[in-house]
């Protein structure tokens, strides 16, 4: 059968919303899409770790700190979870950790930004995760099988991660005038790069095309952009944090909130290597992933010998 | 990066939610023995209490038939519908079958 044909009948499968296996034939362009897009997901849920695993040490009370390590371990389930999806498409994890040392690879640039305060863990679990999970509700509905799988099981646990961030802001919010300051502050620092996590607006975005053709992406990242944002509005106000963004108002027309611009020249900036904390992430990544080579390579040799005296016996 | 550091097998992991369900297929985990796998399975898939067991399987122990060949493998099931129950005409008044 020539490709055409077999192009003819992937896509007759997409459009009838039948899920592609890993065993089942697809366009290269759609393999490498899709490694593309799940191991990088699979990267910021990891590299996610970092930013919070900051304040564990300075957690404010012992609940506070239970919950901000089991945040964390699912962050590290989540990135789990992902790189089993991503490996059904023939590439081993080695490759895939080994893309994102050496930077081929990117991840979410929300994670180039420092955790400054207490109110960073609030603004992460409210904002950062609140957009993922707009993302990843879309995503449950993916045409790949094993990444669809993913995402139903990710989503199940990731509603835990924003109801504690946004407890935090609301917390501090009704908290000293300088606990909601500090609540506030962290608002402000986060708000624009928790809307840019979106990704660049869909008339600059040259993945689109096929993404949505192919079901990869359910919903383009200005309308996966504004729900977000249409949600999250009431939420600051029930709290009593402002947005910062003045030309954030409510379009009755539309029924939509219109908001401004952002500010691609940071977004492109971050995505490149120059945020805030990029070394510093790729850095922590690669001197952990060093430490653990001792446990890597004893496990391997205890196995070895296990199979030996099996053998034997 | 070498032959003697990496992240072990990749271990096919299926849980049982509750007594009486099927083992159902789950995901992944790599370990480099069964030992390992089985408690990366539990502390990967099984964080609130989603199941009360689990299998742990090495990928190439998996034998899987190939969608290419659906159309001539599942081909003996197609011409016998004398195996679904609908295939029997009832008596008209019969109850209960």
């Amino acid at each position: 059968m020539e490709d055409s044909k077999k192009l003819e009948e992937f896509q007759a499968k997409i459009d009838a919303e039948i899920k592609i296996e890993p065993k089942d034939w697809m366009p290269e362009d759609y393999k490498k899409h899709l490694q593309r897009q799940i191991s990088q997901h699979a990267h910021s849920e990891v590299i996610g770790m970092q930013p919070e695993g900051n304040w564990i040490s300075r957690a404010p009370s012992l609940r506070a700190k239970v919950v901000l390590l089991a945040k964390i371990q699912d962050e590290a389930g989540h990135g789990q979870y992902l790189y089993s999806a991503a490996e059904t498409l023939g590439k081993s994890r080695d490759e895939y950790i080994e893309e994102l040392q050496s930077g081929k690879a990117k991840y979410s640039s929300i994670f180039n930004y420092p955790t400054l305060t207490w109110a960073d863990m609030g603004a992460v679990g409210w904002l950062v995760d609140g957009a993922a999970i707009v993302n990843q509700v879309s995503l449950q509905r993916t045409s790949y099988g094993p990444y669809s799988r993913a995402m139903v099981r990710i989503c199940k646990e990731e509603s835990f991660h924003q109801r504690q961030g946004y407890e935090i802001m609301a917390t501090m919010a009704k908290g000293t005038p300088e606990q909601k300051a500090m609540a506030q502050d962290a608002l402000n620092r986060f708000w624009w790069p928790s809307i840019m996590m979106f990704g660049p607006h869909d008339s600059d975005s040259p993945n689109t095309g096929n993404a949505v053709k192919w079901k990869i992406k359910r919903e383009t990242n200005d309308e996966l952009r504004q729900k977000f944002i249409d949600k999250t509005v009431q939420q600051a106000e029930v709290i009593g944090l402002t947005i910062p963004d003045p030309d954030l108002k409510w379009n009755e027309a539309r029924g939509h909130y219109d908001f401004g611009e952002m500010d691609w020249d940071e977004f492109w900036r971050v995505v490149k290597g120059n945020g805030p904390c990029n070394k510093q992430r790729l850095n922590h990544h690669k001197k952990a992933h060093q430490k653990g080579a001792w446990v890597r390579e004893a496990a391997i040799a205890y196995a070895k010998k296990q199979k030996a005296k099996q053998l034997v016996a | 990066m070498s032959n003697t550091d990496n992240q072990g097998g990749v271990w096919e992991v299926f849980i049982q939610s509750k007594p009486g369900l099927p083992h159902k297929h789950a995901g992944s985990v790599h370990a480099t023995d069964k030992e390992m796998a089985l408690q990366n399975a539990r502390d990967m898939y099984t964080r609130r209490q989603e199941g009360t067991c689990l299998w742990v399987v090495p990928l190439e122990a998996i034998v899987s038939s190939m969608p290419d060949d659906n159309d001539s493998f599942f081909d003996p099931s197609d011409d016998k519908i004398y195996r679904h129950p609908t295939h029997y005409v009832m008596p008209d008044g019969a109850k209960h079958i």
